[in-house]
């Protein structure tokens, strides 16, 4: 019942750097500036600048940042700046993800189509399974890492806003992304220890700065349907989203670790994902999904949405990985030590 | 009377069962899952018998995927881990 793991301070992250004015007015409006309304007409809806801003404002709500007070999370400049940041990103998303017809039979054509196999895919997990590098693996790890290091917790949100046998299902799949009461089989603590055992930062936001835009847009997708009772339906789409696609995917990593030569310690992460998720897998399509429907069908259109527009951001992401990897480019803002140096930029 | 153990038929997927459970295989192994639900495999195509790990999916080769769309949904799977 009561766990022998020593407790340990989870240190907040440092702020991280700018990336344009957008993220620079948080940044000062974190820092206790005076607010400034940077203009917003001409932002790039999934650039660095915007990404990175949304993602502080959401942080607040999660381990927030190394001196920082933490009453910044309700400040009211601070919602007001990511209230605008929200209403461009989802305005973006709602754009170009097909727009859903409302009915519940095209949800469960959503989420069938989830499942459907490929024999030869692409993406990041196919890629490292047949021929990725260990450079490419770390990579790929460390970009996880801003959501998987607070795994589950985005999702958590929306349980205050559910009910009945929805809420009782989707707190189940969430107790075991917690460990079952088990901290050290929380899915968090297992991804740390992967990091750890593959040279990387066990550090929670030791990532940011050097993650990319796309990175960090999935996860700010998270937030902004766990944070917003008006998505809940997206967030389930979403949860759906990584909850089917992941035992598969998980497989492949596996392989690829073991290809690579990875020590267990690094494999069981996803390891754990193969069997886990293929119980998530139905836990969420019967138990969630179906009875959410059955007593508010009129969630129907956002479910998709939130299916449609996180496979859209993921298929971002595993576009920048694949189109650099192929070019033996690195992805990571701050390349690690053993990336390879982009040809001319040492000059 | 004692209350029944609920044991889930799945449409084309896994037996899901809840609570800990002891599967004894023909050779005799004995398997355990300390999982709040287990999801057996059915269909015997898992690689981790006896225990589901999606193996009963369709699968489609990119060249015969019945409509672009399929196609291109099919291609989706790069979401983070669940
Ligand atoms: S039933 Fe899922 S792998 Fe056999
Ligand atoms: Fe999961
Ligand atoms: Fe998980």
């Amino acid at each position: 019942m009561l766990s022998d793991t020593a407790p340990r301070r989870v240190d907040p992250p440092a702020l991280p750097e700018a990336r344009g004015p957008l993220s620079a007015a948080v940044l000062g409006a974190l820092r206790g500036w005076p607010p400034a309304m940077p203009h917003l007409d001409q932002a790039d809806p999934y650039g660095d600048d915007l990404q990175l801003a949304l993602y502080c404002c959401y942080e607040l709500h999660y381990r927030g940042f190394a001196d920082i007070a933490s009453d910044r999370e309700w400040d009211v400049g601070v919602l007001g700046l990511r209230a605008e940041l929200e209403r461009v990103f989802e305005t973006a998303l709602r754009k170009d993800v097909p727009a859903a017809d409302g009915t519940v039979a095209e949800v469960t054509a959503e989420l069938d189509a989830l499942v459907v196999e490929q024999v030869e895919g692409r993406g990041p997990s196919w890629h490292l399974r047949r021929d990725g590098e260990l450079w490419q693996l770390r990579e790929y790890v460390a970009h996880r890492s801003l959501y998987h290091l607070k795994e589950g917790d985005p999702q958590a949100f929306v349980i205050a806003r559910l009910d009945g046998p929805a809420k009782a299902a989707l707190v189940s799949v969430e107790h075991d992304e917690y460990g079952a009461g088990n901290p050290d089989r929380m899915h968090a603590r297992l991804f740390a220890e992967m990091m750890g055992s593959l040279g990387l930062s066990t550090a929670y936001g030791h990532y940011l700065d050097a993650a990319s835009a796309e990175t960090l847009a999935e996860v700010n997708f998270m937030s902004l349907c766990g944070l917003h009772r008006r998505l809940r339906g997206a967030l389930v789409g979403q949860f759906a989203t990584v909850e089917l696609t992941s035992s598969p995917g998980s497989e492949r990593l596996v392989r690829a670790m073991r290809r690579l030569g990875c020590p267990e310690q690094a494999v069981a992460f996803y390891d754990e994902h193969v069997e886990a998720d293929a119980v998530h897998e139905q836990m969420v399509r019967l138990g969630v999904v179906a009875p959410l429907l059955a007593a508010e069908p009129e969630l129907a259109r956002d479910i998709v949405f939130g299916v449609r527009a996180s496979s859209f951001l993921a298929d971002r992401f595993g576009a920048l990985l694949l189109d650099s990897w192929t070019r033996g480019r690195p992805t990571l803002r701050r390349p690690l030590t053993d990336a390879p140096t982009p040809a001319g930029s040492m000059r | 009377m004692a209350e029944a153990r609920q044991i889930v038929v799945t449409d084309d997927g896994p037996l899901l069962v809840s609570g800990p459970v002891e599967v004894v295989l023909p050779d005799g192994r004995r398997v355990r899952s300390d999982r709040p639900v287990t999801a057996i495999c059915v269909c015997r195509r898992s690689r981790r018998a006896p225990f589901c790990d999606t193996s009963h999916r369709r699968k489609v080769r990119t060249s015969d995927a019945a409509t672009d769309d399929e196609e291109d949904r099919a291609q989706r799977h790069s979401a983070p881990a669940g």
